[in-house]
């Protein structure tokens, strides 16, 4: 829990020498609890201040970087409950298992199938992010391996290494020196041993347990032993409670400043029937995960499991958008028709594919709405025709294209003879409704 | 730092909500905590799914949604059997999608005669969809809510503009209510008190904030949903109380993702477990935010929702 001021006045020198730059050490008290300032700036702050105080400050959910380079993901760092308060931070790392029983064949498939998961949508990037190498043999050898073969064909690629036999992990974390993986697993049993390897190899330490108990006193214990980056998992398995660990967890972490639960967690949602398993890691991504961990990635389940992270983690204040500008799709030439719409994203991909898919060149102006759907935009008062027939002026556009016709979104047809008076020397054509109605409208006008 | 597991005390509860008559009557609603969390409130009843049939066939639904109805979806009645008997189904949804003017404009008669076809032919819990057209909903709906009389139905959906007439014939004719306005917390609350100010009984109402499928404003029907919940359990505010639907096989079922041959689109893989993943995700995704009552269409994501509701 963050200190107030006067909790944080009490541990500074209170000599009021100024050095911080603030008239009172109370001054710089306040700054500090608003998070305005940095306890660094006063010199003769002690030793233990500093402690208590970093401490206080630090992110009450510990943030992680998983893997390093391009493909490094960081997880944790999450600040709330539910996302309308505000934004959830790190989206979630979707990870797939490969057995080291597989055969070689098999596993370089799985690799491949992660390589090329990467799919566009909206705007943004998406793919599985990261490998669950799990020691399902039980045997050393087999474990390396298979460690071997993704450190080679999937060098980039943030790995998780899950075994619970120290020598095995310490074989196979070695193949991945200052690439920080994952040493996934920490146990009751194994702490010790498998806490100095994490420390020695710089891994980031997996710490699985039988239930909350258990698992706040494993991380305490592991914290104490000297290691700072922990994913956690309560052991959960089933899908209820998996929920019930994750809110916990969560709730604990933020709301009471638990520092024991104030890590990430990562849920394993392998089930033998993958839809199934789209539904449990569905839960983790609504609830909590900051990795989930599962068997299969068929393309459609990808899909499917990419476009919920990044739906539940968009910002609620502030919608996906696009650049201001005049989009050519197709070979676009001076007389191709020109249509306008709003920078909200899901809108102007929508548009843009229907476009795309009625074959017909075309210009597509698309105006900044502050990321406003077309009638929210217009009900805002951001869709405007005065709006409209100024953008379209300052766009340029009147010396890129020939005609001066201007294609209007249907369910703004009430703008057309507005948009006409502001406009001059411009006609405005009302489209379809829907942008399914796109390709038959452009196509029509064609023949 | 012994753990104390940080459990939350709700000041309100959901309505707990029974429609059909009989044997086969069932409930939902009445938890008195965030979404399958009991370890700190009741639970009493599981969401409940209905199954998504309409008064004329299927035409404008995808391919691989029409599939597993084809021998059946060309009446309502044989449709609706082979829900209930073949697929299980717990619930019924029929959707009188036929009157719109803009398609094949059946007359409130029409749609009554379906109503009660439909009602002899099954004996779980039905819930009556007008066409979503707001002028022609009135009068279909209240044809609907006779034929239906003391079949403690579900009538739906009364908005805004409408509310007053189909209100006061689920009132007349003792049934549920489904009250839906557009992605708005305040339009919600807004039209419950409305239509309760007409002396509509709180307990009987269903809210739709309004579904919106995964990848198209998924978000917002989920952060709704989670605000109106949490509005219900920790301020104990009564408007926003009774359980909520998620109308998802409608809107799921008209989107890109839901139809696109793999051909067009390789990187999305398979179409048919496409279409069906997206149905089921983003039935699962709203459960979590806090719906009580689904409406779906493909067996298959209907199934796989299920079985996530029985691990939960
Ligand atoms: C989500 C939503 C919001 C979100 C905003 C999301 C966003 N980024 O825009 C929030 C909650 C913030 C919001 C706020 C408001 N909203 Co609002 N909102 C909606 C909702 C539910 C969905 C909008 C959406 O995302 N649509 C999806 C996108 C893709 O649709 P689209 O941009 O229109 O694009 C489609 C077509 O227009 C067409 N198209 C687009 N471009 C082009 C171009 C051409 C050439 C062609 C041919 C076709 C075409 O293709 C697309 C797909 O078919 C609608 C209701 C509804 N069912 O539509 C109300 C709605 C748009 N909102 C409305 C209103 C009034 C508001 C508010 C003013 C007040 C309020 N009710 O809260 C505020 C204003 C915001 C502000 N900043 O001041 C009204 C508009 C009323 C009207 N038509 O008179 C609606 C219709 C709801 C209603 N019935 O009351 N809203
Ligand atoms: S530098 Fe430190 S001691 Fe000096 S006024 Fe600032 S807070 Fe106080």
């Amino acid at each position: 829990m963050a200190l107030s001021g006067v909790e944080i006045f009490k541990l500074l020198p209170k000599t009021n020498c100024k050095k911080c730059g603030h008239p009172t050490c109370l001054a710089f008290a306040m700054k500090l609890a608003q998070r305005q300032a940095s306890l660094d700036q006063c010199p003769d702050v002690s030793e233990e201040a500093k402690k208590i105080l970093g401490e206080a400050s630090a992110p009450p959910i510990r943030s992680i970087t998983f893997g390093s380079g391009d493909r490094a993901v960081k997880i944790g760092e999450e600040t709330v409950l539910f996302r309308h308060d505000k934004k959830f931070v790190n989206p979630c790392a979707l990870a797939v298992e490969i057995k080291d029983t597989l055969s070689e064949g098999e596993i370089t498939k799985k690799i491949e199938e992660v390589l090329a998961s990467e799919i566009d949508r909206v705007g943004q990037k998406l793919r599985v992010d990261a490998i669950a190498l799990t020691n399902a043999s039980g045997d050393k050898g087999k474990f390396e391996s298979a460690a071997k073969l993704i450190a080679s064909k999937a060098p980039n690629v943030p790995v998780i290494l899950s075994t619970t036999d120290p020598a095995s992990a310490e074989a196979a974390v070695k193949l991945f020196a200052g690439k920080k993986p994952i040493i996934y697993g920490a146990n009751s049993g194994n702490a010790e041993a498998m806490a100095n390897i994490a420390k020695t190899e710089k891994a980031i330490l997996g710490v699985v347990a039988n239930g909350l108990d258990e698992l706040s006193t494993l991380t305490e214990k592991i914290k104490a032993l000297g290691v700072e980056d922990m994913v956690i998992d309560s052991g959960a398995k089933k899908a209820e409670e998996m929920l019930e660990n994750n809110t916990m967890i969560r709730r604990a972490a933020l709301k009471k400043n638990y520092k024991p639960f104030g890590y990430p967690v990562i849920n394993f949602a392998q089930r033998d029937d993958s839809l199934h398993e789209a539904l449990i890691a569905s839960v983790g991504i609504t609830k909590y995960a900051s990795i989930i961990v599962v068997s299969g990635i068929e393309k459609w389940k990808n899909l499917a499991l990419f476009t919920l992270r990044q739906n539940i983690y968009t910002d609620p204040q502030v919608p996906m958008q696009v650049e201001q500008k005049i989009y050519k799709i197709g070979e676009a030439t001076p007389d191709s028709p020109l249509t306008i719409t709003t920078n909200f994203s899901l809108t102007y991909f929508i548009v843009s594919g229907e476009i795309e898919n009625s074959k017909v060149p075309c210009r597509l102006a698309v105006m900044d709405c502050e990321g406003l759907s077309v009638l929210t935009a217009w009900a805002a008062g951001k869709f405007t025709a005065s709006k409209i027939a100024t953008f379209i002026k300052e766009s340029g556009i009147e010396n890129e294209v020939k005609h001066r016709e201007l294609i209007i979104p249907g369910y703004v047809a009430i703008l057309s003879g507005s948009i006409e008076d502001k406009l001059e020397g411009w006609k405005v054509t009302v489209g379809p409704r829907e942008a399914n109605g796109l390709p038959a409208f452009l196509k029509a006008r064609t023949a | 730092m012994a753990f104390t597991a940080p459990k939350e005390t709700y000041s309100g509860k959901v309505y707990n909500v029974t429609i059909g008559t009989g044997e086969r009557a069932a409930s939902f609603g009445g938890e008195n905590v965030l979404p399958f969390l009991p370890f700190e409130g009741t639970i009493p009843n599981k969401p409940l799914i209905a199954y998504e049939i309409q008064d004329v066939p299927p035409t404008d639904w995808p391919e691989n949604v029409q599939k597993p109805f084809s021998s059946v979806s060309g009446d309502p009645v044989t449709w609706a059997k082979f829900c209930q008997d073949t697929l299980k189904a717990k619930a019924i949804a029929l959707r009188l999608i036929g009157t719109h003017p803009d398609r094949e404009n059946r007359s409130p008669e029409d749609a009554a005669k379906t109503v009660k076809d439909v009602l002899s032919a099954i004996n779980v819990p039905l819930i009556i969809l007008g066409s979503n057209n707001a002028e022609k909903d009135a009068p279909v709906l209240i044809a609907a809510a006779e034929a239906a009389k003391d079949k403690n139905c579900i009538l739906g959906k009364a908005q805004e503009a409408n509310y007053k007439t189909i209100a006061a014939a689920a009132m007349a004719n003792n049934h549920k209510l489904i009250a839906m306005s557009e992605l708005d917390i305040n339009l919600s609350k807004q039209l419950n008190i409305l239509i309760t100010q007409m002396g509509f009984d709180k307990e009987r109402l269903i809210t739709d904030p309004m579904c919106s499928a995964l990848g198209y404003g998924l978000e917002y029907t989920y952060s709704v949903m989670e605000r109106i919940r949490l509005a219900a359990l920790t301020q104990n505010d009564l408007t926003m109380q009774p359980p909520m639907l998620a109308d998802v096989g409608m809107y799921v079922w008209k989107i890109k993702e839901t139809q696109a041959p793999e051909s067009d689109v390789p990187s999305w893989g398979n179409a048919e477990e496409r279409g069906i993943a997206w149905e089921a995700t983003t039935a699962a995704a709203l459960l979590m935010a806090g719906a009580e009552l689904l409406i779906m269409r493909h067996p298959k994501a209907v199934e796989a929702v299920g079985k996530l509701i029985e691990e939960l």
